[in-house]
């Protein structure tokens, strides 16, 4: 236990210093971070989910109060409670299979079998589970469902019917802790293989001789680019460069060393290129429930430009960067002022920065992050296939629960 | 000393553990200086808030940040206040920072708390290497791996090499010649090449001619000089451990600037040398004053400092929530409807605000109340502050605790100390400061004040002194509690150069129309920066004239020798003093000859006397008695002349007293063996040469030089013989 309580501190001491950077690292680091803290969570006998969903809640606030703007730590603390629900709740449902069994067999056995095998479970959750049962399955279970079926751990648990009324409480007890985990795998590995599930359809959407504009840097996009490339499509970019933080220099420099035809524009250039392009992708810093997106600096400007060219504006996110919030006050709350040393040299303006002279000062304003309305959005490309912005609530209610919208 | 043990516990088990490259800091938790008074005489500097937060937990944010693994915090005035804080921070707890005290009570100098480091270094040895020498009132952001890297790759090639500062571009203000720090401003020069530190001037300059002093050797020994004004002493330095030991070398080496850096400057026999690291793009800056906090403060609020601001959580303090305009308000704030706050405010926890308030430029602590139609504009209020309605602040830093009662008015420049009370509709004039405290009166008591260990009994000795309040009518009307501190005669003139407040219209005005007035007789003004080549011959105007400093070398010569006489002390004591100021002034021994000869002929001529030959009388005796102090310096012939030309010039000297004895004491130092007569011969040599006005003494004394001649000659002659007869 104390080194999960360090190793959440020293995460938590990061994400306040601005350590890590870039939500797939975020992301990547806060589920490894959570899946230990599940593994060394002991779990009592009754009400296993409640503690697990009760600590990793608990671990979760503080990671999200340390940097409130990096979206991806909430969104994926949110999708490992609702991974232990979804966990809790299939257990219950092979129980209640169970029941339903020595049900149609045997009513005597029912206060027998209760008495062993479930003796913590009230009758409300049995009429939770009975009631889950009949909910319809979720859109991504239909899709994906039929060829994943054998990976999916909470199906894998329905064929343990039988053995299920005999199993004692501890192998009960290390079953929910052990779907857990593995599901948060799955999450794992989920993120991490973001880029290629995205990058796979990069063949659909560009096509040969289309020029392509991007703006800042974003891994995604660099891989989607490159992908596109690889199955032999020629095509041109365009890289906005991303002031003040210059990170379409390193962009450029990437996409030239796999051999795309680069070149780097000013942002202020984007109005004058628009007309000449055919598609603009940008990577994402997070989807809002909305469909509204928050991206690097200038994306705002690069949508709107777009929208008046009727140019696709096609926006790149892994699911974790999906986000059960709404913007409210997009511009200011989810946005992250940095150091006005990033625009200027403090050195050479410092006799206009609010001198005891009591002359007019200099002031320096640096946000990090634009939030694009859902409006200008043309399709969202996540893992999961390609989205209008309408339907991202829709995909949003898939990954996560009602419940953990506030934590 | 428990905080010490308490370190020292956990230090000595795995200390020999940890790999030699470890990065240590020592932080000094005492500036060691009194600019912060009332203030700091109850709260230790380091903990006083900037934007909320104290200054120290924006320095340990800063080294953990950077990746320093162990500080040693040294703690002098108001230890145990310090390591309180310590002990209830996150800091003492932090995986990666391992954060000690050190507590000493005798140090009352930045030297002295090295020294101090030095003599535990000797029983313990912490400090393994290289470290990082800051005090506890930094605000930074910079990377430092990458400097102590650069700093230990420089030092394994070149052993001498036993420093590293940072210094950070930053353009002081054309009139008042003052840093945005309200620090004077720094002239330094640095070999553009190496970066090695050759010059360094913080003192007062001659600001309005501008003019900087070099050493001409500086430009000999490098091909290039780079002499800027515009750079600001980050005070953080990279440190060998070489350092430490200096400073118990040289006991005398107190302020870390004015002695150590000189020092090592001037000192070329060890050849230490100093580097410079010059910061470009993150911050870094001293609280050193009230203006550098205000400046400092609005730097932090401007986000120069990111991420040490003020809404993300670096050091234990409650994140703000910041919104437009760069107003950061705590979520529980209460703000009235009718309340108007201003760009760049900053507003805490639990601070109630009334109606009708306006605020601007201004922090506001947590748990405050603000009555209603309170003007507050750039100043500093503190934690639990009371204000009651209508009052007015500008430009004020108010600490914990205080009342300001109804219609109050506090003007540019006030500090209210701790707890103190401002009665009802009184106006704290201008620049004035406030304390419960008294104003200690001698300078002598001053030091004890600051330094000695008053923490202990301040509470009850703060009680203690509040009923004396009540029965005392104040000095702040008649319902308030507080002393105004006289300022000291000194800083009188300087005291609206380092007040929170902004530098008055009419101050400005007057040192515009001075420099104006200089303008016409002096147009050359120091450019902001450029590079001397060695062979510029512009570096010679620059130099101060070499007369003054004679000047008042002759003058210290003089008293030097009058008290010898008076005091009867010693010949060689005498020299050893004598050659004590030859070396301060950078003189010759030649002008050593003058000055002494000088200042002995001045005796005789102020000793009283009635007639020439009584004067004679005087002279001869003061030269018998002291010829070998003059002897000493009178070795070489050059010497030997320059006495009789000074000799010469005195006797031009209005009494003229000396002038007909100029023969006869010329003489008489030719009987006492101190001048040689080839010195004597050489000097009318030169002279006969010369105008007819110059030639007075020499006439005067030409059967004397005759006399001289023939003797030569005739020993010439007898060297002659005596060869001859070998």
């Amino acid at each position: 236990m104390p080194d999960v309580q360090s190793m959440v501190a020293e995460f938590v001491n990061k994400l306040r210093k601005r350590k890590i950077e870039g939500s797939q690292a975020t992301a990547k680091c806060t589920v490894e971070l959570l899946r230990s803290v599940i593994s060394h969570q002991r779990v009592p006998h009754a009400n296993q989910a409640a503690a697990l969903i009760d600590a990793v809640k608990a671990v979760g606030q503080q990671l999200v109060a340390a940097n409130p703007v990096e979206l991806a730590v909430g969104n994926v603390v949110r999708r490992v409670l609702h991974i232990i629900r979804e966990e809790d709740l299939s257990l219950t449902t092979a129980a209640m299979a169970g029941l339903d069994l020595l049900d149609a067999s045997d009513d005597d056995d029912i206060d027998n079998c209760k008495g062993i095998g479930y003796p913590a479970m009230s009758a409300a959750v049995v009429a939770a589970a009975a009631r889950s049962t009949l909910r319809p399955p979720s859109l991504q279970t239909l899709l994906e469902g039929t060829p994943e079926s054998a990976t999916v751990p909470y199906t894998s648990s329905s064929g343990a019917d039988s053995e299920s009324k005999t199993a004692d409480k501890s192998s009960l007890t290390r079953k929910l802790k052990h779907d857990v985990i593995e599901g948060v795998n799955q999450l794992i590995h989920e993120i991490s293989g973001c880029h290629e599930q995205i990058a796979e359809q990069a063949i659909e959407h560009i096509h040969q001789n289309e020029v392509i504009l991007t703006l800042g840097s974003s891994r995604t996009v660099l891989e989607f680019l490159c992908a596109a490339k690889e199955k032999k499509r020629s095509f041109r970019v365009f890289v906005a460069e991303g002031a003040p933080r210059y990170q379409g220099h390193l962009l450029a420099k990437e996409l030239v060393a796999r051999g795309l035809q680069t070149t780097v524009i000013t942002d202020s250039a984007v109005f004058a290129m628009i007309s000449r392009v055919n598609m603009v992708i940008i990577g994402a810093h997070a989807v809002m429930a909305n469909g509204g997106v928050i991206g690097p600096v200038g994306v705002n400007m690069a949508a709107l430009a777009a929208k008046k060219h009727a140019v696709p504006f096609v926006v790149l996110a892994g699911s974790h960067k999906l986000c059960p919030l709404y913007p409210h006050n997009p511009e200011v709350l989810l946005n992250e002022l940095r150091s006005p040393s990033e625009l200027l040299d403090f050195g050479e303006f410092s006799d206009c920065l609010d001198f005891g002279a009591g002359s007019g000062s200099l002031q320096v304003v640096n946000p990090t992050f634009d939030y694009v309305p859902p409006n200008l959005v043309s399709l969202f490309i996540t893992d999961t296939g390609g989205h209008n912005p309408s339907y991202m609530y829709r995909l949003i209610a898939d990954y996560y629960s009602a419940d953990d919208l506030v934590m | 000393m428990g905080g010490q043990k308490k370190g020292g516990a956990r230090v000595s088990e795995d200390a020999e553990e940890q790999s030699p490259q470890r990065l240590q800091a020592i932080l000094l938790a005492d500036s060691f200086a009194t600019k912060f008074r009332p203030v700091t005489l109850e709260r230790p500097k380091v903990l006083l808030p900037i934007v909320n937060v104290p200054m120290i937990g924006y320095t340990l944010a800063w080294l953990e940040y950077a990746g320093i693994e162990e500080v040693f915090v040294f703690c002098c005035a108001h230890a145990i206040q310090i390591i309180e804080y310590l002990e209830k921070s996150e800091w003492y707890s932090h995986p990666n920072l391992v954060v000690r005290t050190i507590e000493s009570h005798k140090s009352i100098s930045a030297g002295d708390a090295l020294r101090y480091m030095y003599e535990q270094q000797a029983e313990t040895s912490q400090i393994q290497g290289d470290f990082v020498l800051v005090s506890g009132d930094t605000v930074s952001n910079m990377p430092l791996a990458d400097l102590i890297q650069e700093h230990r790759e420089r030092k394994k090639k070149d052993e001498k090499a036993i420093m590293t500062m940072a210094i950070k571009q930053s353009k002081s203000s054309s009139l008042t010649h003052q840093s945005r720090l309200g620090t004077d401003q720094l002239f330094i020069a640095v070999d553009p090449l190496t970066k090695q530190l050759l010059h360094y001037e913080e003192d007062k300059i001659d600001h309005p001619r501008g003019s900087v002093c070099l050493d001409k050797s500086l430009l000999e020994s490098n091909p290039s000089v780079l002499v800027s004004n515009d750079m600001q002493d980050c005070y953080i330095d990279i440190c060998s451990p070489e350092v430490l030991s200096l400073f118990e070398d040289n006991f005398d080496y107190q302020h870390l600037r004015r002695h150590f850096v000189k020092g090592v400057l001037v000192d070329d026999i060890m050849g230490y040398k100093i580097f410079t690291h010059e910061i470009h793009s993150s911050y870094a800056a001293r609280i050193d004053n009230f203006r550098s906090y205000d400046t400092v403060s609005k730097d932090i609020i401007q986000r120069w400092t990111y991420p040490y601001v003020p809404d993300i959580n670096f050091s234990g303090n409650r994140p703000l929530k910041l919104g437009r305009q760069g107003i950061y308000r705590a979520c529980d704030a209460v703000l009235s409807r009718s309340a108007d706050v201003g760009a760049s405010s900053v507003i805490g926890y639990g601070t109630k605000i009334g109606d009708g308030v306006k605020i601007l430029n201004s922090v506001i602590g947590n748990g405050c109340s603000i009555g209603s139609n309170v003007v507050i504009e750039g100043s500093y209020i503190w934690n639990n502050v009371t204000i009651e309605d209508g009052c007015e602040i500008r430009n004020a830093i108010v600490c914990d605790g205080v009342k300001i009662r109804a219609g109050a008015v506090l003007e540019p420049g006030v500090v209210l100390s701790f707890n103190v009370v401002v009665g009802r509709d009184f106006v704290v004039p201008a620049y004035s400061k406030v304390s419960l405290l008294q104003q200690p009166t001698t300078e002598d008591s001053d030091e004890e004040l600051e330094y000695a260990d008053s923490s202990s009994g301040t509470a009850d000795h703060l009680s203690g002194l509040n009923l004396q309040m009540e029965s005392k009518a104040s000095e702040l009307g008649p319902d308030g509690a507080g002393y105004i501190w006289e300022v000291c005669e000194g800083a009188h003139d300087e005291e609206w150069k380092h007040s929170v407040a902004p530098i008055p219209k009419d101050k400005l005005a007057e040192i515009t129309q001075a420099i104006d007035d200089d303008d016409t007789d002096d147009e050359s003004v120091v450019p902001t920066s450029g590079e001397l080549k060695s062979d510029a011959d512009s570096i010679n105007t620059d130099m101060n004239d070499p007369n003054d400093d004679y000047c008042y070398f002759e003058k210290e010569v003089e008293g030097t020798v009058l008290r010898a006489v008076e005091e009867n002390i010693k010949v060689d004591l005498v020299t050893l003093e004598i050659n004590g100021l030859r070396l301060s002034y950078n003189m010759e021994s030649a002008d050593c000859a003058g000055a002494t000869f000088y200042s002995m002929m001045k005796l005789a001529v102020d000793t009283p006397h009635n007639s020439a030959s009584e004067l004679y009388k005087n002279a001869a005796s003061i030269i018998t008695k002291w010829k070998e102090l003059l002897g000493f310096y009178v070795k070489k012939i050059d010497e030997q002349i320059e006495v009789i030309m000074k000799f010469e010039e005195m006797c031009q000297e209005p009494p003229k007293e000396l002038g007909p004895l100029f023969t006869q004491i010329l003489h008489l130092l030719y009987d006492k063996d101190v001048l040689q007569e080839d010195a004597i011969l050489r000097w009318a040599e030169e002279k006969a040469g010369a105008d007819e006005t110059d030639k007075v003494y020499l006439k005067q004394c030409e059967t004397f030089i005759q006399w001289l001649k023939e003797a030569s000659e005739e020993e010439d002659e007898d060297d002659e013989d005596e060869e001859d007869d070998d």
